[in-house]
């Protein structure tokens, strides 16, 4: 059913991946066996809404779930070693030097009180203790370079830049220490437009000049379809697409992402009818039975109040679960 | 002047003047201003949704408090019905309260935490002494139900933190049109919305413009979005507006260089169209000081000696379409 792939052809291969808030209401299950891989020069677009578990689901990638989150279950595979079986002490070498992680609001990652060359100096030499003030300092340069920012604005403070150049300070700390997957968790909600699409360009030029690869989460279908390969679909902590952009684009599966596509404008036609998804999302303490989606879908059929439905792979490298496509199974 | 004119902006002006330190204050006499607003005029008809588009700071906000005079202009007018709305007393504004109403961006702080949601919908009735007890019950039953808030019973007991986002923009939206009110200013209202839930939102907008003879003066940084939902637009540019006209104009046939940049930057929701976004030097210039000539030439990719000496002004280059810029030939 899901592809049956060797850990290590893919740089970062996820299996079974299982996320729990455990709160004192009950267990929430914030992501459920969410499987999928990535490769160098590869982007991953993750899109869902507020509450569908994709920044979990980044998060975690670096074992950085928040209280009282945990995962139960699943692997991690990251160039051939799992993270998840890791120590905290491993871990923090696996932060910052092979996965990094920018968030959504830069000033809340920055200290307000210390130079932007600071911020550098104490990454580095925190993981490299060999690495010289003066080296670190280049090396900040450098990095200030390929972000596109003046390197004088480097003895600044965070306040004293505007917000897309925090976003850019954000994007060169991310890759000071030459990691190989970037996750960039709403890098641009907090942007102008015009804004955005120069920080989208950046991400995906130093993608391939450094051969990362990169997991871009965002609620906007309209940037991932755009900038990603490949794209996983989140709805109530489950993957419920998960298909190359052109695939997800052309031949749109799950009821859902197609409710999404219809939901959202396009600036390009002209009288765009725009189609609402009734209902709201469910309440993952109290999650319908069966499929998440049937109380909002409109081809929900008897089977889909039973059952939650697997994930069925309609054609290679395209998965969907909905049991709309119970017969398209793509059997090898 | 038209005859079906509702609202009117005339050299509108807000500057809001800069705190200066305690030493600075004291060595120096001149003020400075954050010119949030820089003279601007529009006029929107009756039954029409007008949008204001823009980044972050533009102004597009201050623009829709002024025109429902929640805060006080520095320079111009707003007429409302012909009347200078601008110059009435604070007393006699009451009457111009109800029917110029306001929704904004955030439903988590628009809405009083410890007010049930029948109360909050209730509450510009008593302001106003309009319909009481049971007469007031009725009517907020009426319009929640006609909101999608059903069943309506049940809601007017629920505090604003037991609702999802898209509930309490309903109860925004409840909360205005039961004062009847004839124009509406609704800043960023579904920008905090899930993608899923918006379109319903934008949707019952749009029919309740219908069923209660509604105006809009829609507020959005989101091109795509006022694209589907107005019928004229307004592209504002640090304070000022650049370009303005008819919707399809706008959107085929798009003239000034700022306007052109933030429609290629915008994402299409489709992976084999790639798009190039055309390349703003910089980042918007600081309101305090609006740079010299046309406020947009340190960015443009066209601009010449003529654009850094004078600002252009905001003229007609066809019927319905207007563009401050002197690059653009009508």
């Amino acid at each position: 059913m899901i592809e049956q792939t060797n850990a290590e052809s893919h740089l970062l291969t996820v299996n079974g991946l299982t996320v729990e808030y455990w709160t004192r209401r009950g267990k929430i299950r914030a992501v459920e066996n969410a499987s999928f891989t990535l490769d160098r020069r590869e982007t991953l677009g993750v899109v869902g809404e507020s509450g569908s578990g994709k920044s979990t689901l980044g998060l975690s990638l670096i074992k950085l779930v928040p209280y009282p989150g945990r995962i139960v279950s699943g692997d991690i595979n990251l160039e051939g070693q799992n993270i998840r079986r890791m120590k905290d002490e491993e871990m923090r070498d696996v932060r910052g030097r092979r996965i990094s992680y920018v968030f959504q609001d830069p000033m809340t990652s920055l200290n307000p009180v210390e130079k932007i060359k600071d911020h550098f100096v104490e990454l580095i030499q925190t993981h490299e203790p060999k690495v010289s003030k003066t080296q670190a300092l280049e090396r900040a340069n450098q990095l200030f370079r390929d972000v596109g920012i003046q390197e004088e604005r480097i003895s600044d403070y965070p306040h004293q830049l505007s917000g897309g150049m925090r976003q850019r300070v954000m994007i060169a700390l991310a890759l000071a220490l030459n990691p190989s997957v970037i996750i960039a968790d709403e890098p641009t909600t907090a942007l102008d437009v015009v804004v955005q699409a120069k920080i989208l360009d950046l991400l995906n030029t130093l993608r391939d000049r450094y051969g990362m690869a990169l997991i871009l989460i965002t609620h906007d279908l309209s940037i991932v379809l755009q900038r990603s390969d490949k794209i996983i679909v989140m709805y109530a902590g489950r993957i419920v697409e998960y298909a190359s952009s052109v695939d997800l684009y052309s031949s749109t599966q799950h009821p859902y992402s197609q409710g999404l596509l219809n939901s959202i404008p396009n600036i390009e036609l002209i009288d765009q009818k725009l189609e609402a998804i009734e209902g709201s999302p469910p309440d993952l303490l109290n999650p319908p039975k069966g499929c998440r989606f049937w109380p909002r879908c409109s081809f929900a059929m008897p089977e889909c109040r039973i059952e939650e439905p697997p994930l069925f792979e309609t054609k290679k490298n395209h998965l969907v679960r909905c049991y709309l496509y119970k017969d398209e199974t793509n059997d090898q | 002047m038209t005859s079906d004119e509702i609202l009117r902006v005339e050299h509108l002006k807000k500057y809001f003047p800069v705190e200066k330190g305690f030493l600075e204050r004291l060595l120096t006499t001149s003020r400075r201003f954050v010119k949030a607003v820089d003279d601007i005029s529009f006029s929107i008809n009756k039954g029409e949704v007008f949008s204001l588009v823009g980044e972050s700071g533009c102004g597009k906000s201050t623009t829709g408090r002024l025109v429902v005079r929640l805060i006080e202009p520095t320079a111009g007018q707003v007429f409302f019905e012909q009347k200078n709305i601008t110059e009435i007393e604070k007393g006699a504004f009451r009457e111009y309260r109800r029917k110029l109403q306001i929704i904004f961006q955030d439903p988590y702080a628009s809405l009083n935490p410890r007010m049930k949601v029948g109360q909050a919908v209730g509450h510009p009735l008593e302001i106003h002494h309009l319909e009481k007890g049971d007469e007031e019950r009725k009517k907020v039953l009426e319009i929640l139900q006609r909101v999608g808030l059903t069943p309506p019973e049940q809601f007017i007991n629920l505090y604003p933190h037991q609702l999802s986002g898209g509930q309490r923009q309903r109860i925004a939206m409840a909360r205005s049109i039961i004062l009847n009110p004839e124009f509406i200013v609704a800043d960023e209202p579904v920008s905090m919305i899930d993608v899923s839930l918006r379109t319903t939102i934008i949707d019952l907008m749009l029919e309740l413009r219908k069923e209660f003879d509604l105006t809009y003066l829609f507020i959005t940084h989101d091109l795509a979005i006022a694209k589907y939902i107005s019928h004229r637009i307004a592209i504002m540019y640090l304070g000022k507006i650049v370009e303005m006209g008819d919707k399809n104009e706008i959107f085929s046939n798009p003239m000034h260089p700022y306007t052109q940049a933030l429609m290629s930057s915008i994402p299409v929701p489709n992976p084999e169209r790639k798009r190039k976004a055309i390349e703003l030097k910089g980042e918007v210039s600081s309101a305090i000081d609006i740079p010299k000539g046309c406020r947009f030439n340190p960015r443009c990719p066209y601009a010449d000696k003529k654009c850094k000496a004078a600002e252009p002004e905001l003229i007609p280059v066809k019927p319905n379409h207007l563009v401050s810029c002197y690059q653009t030939k009508a």
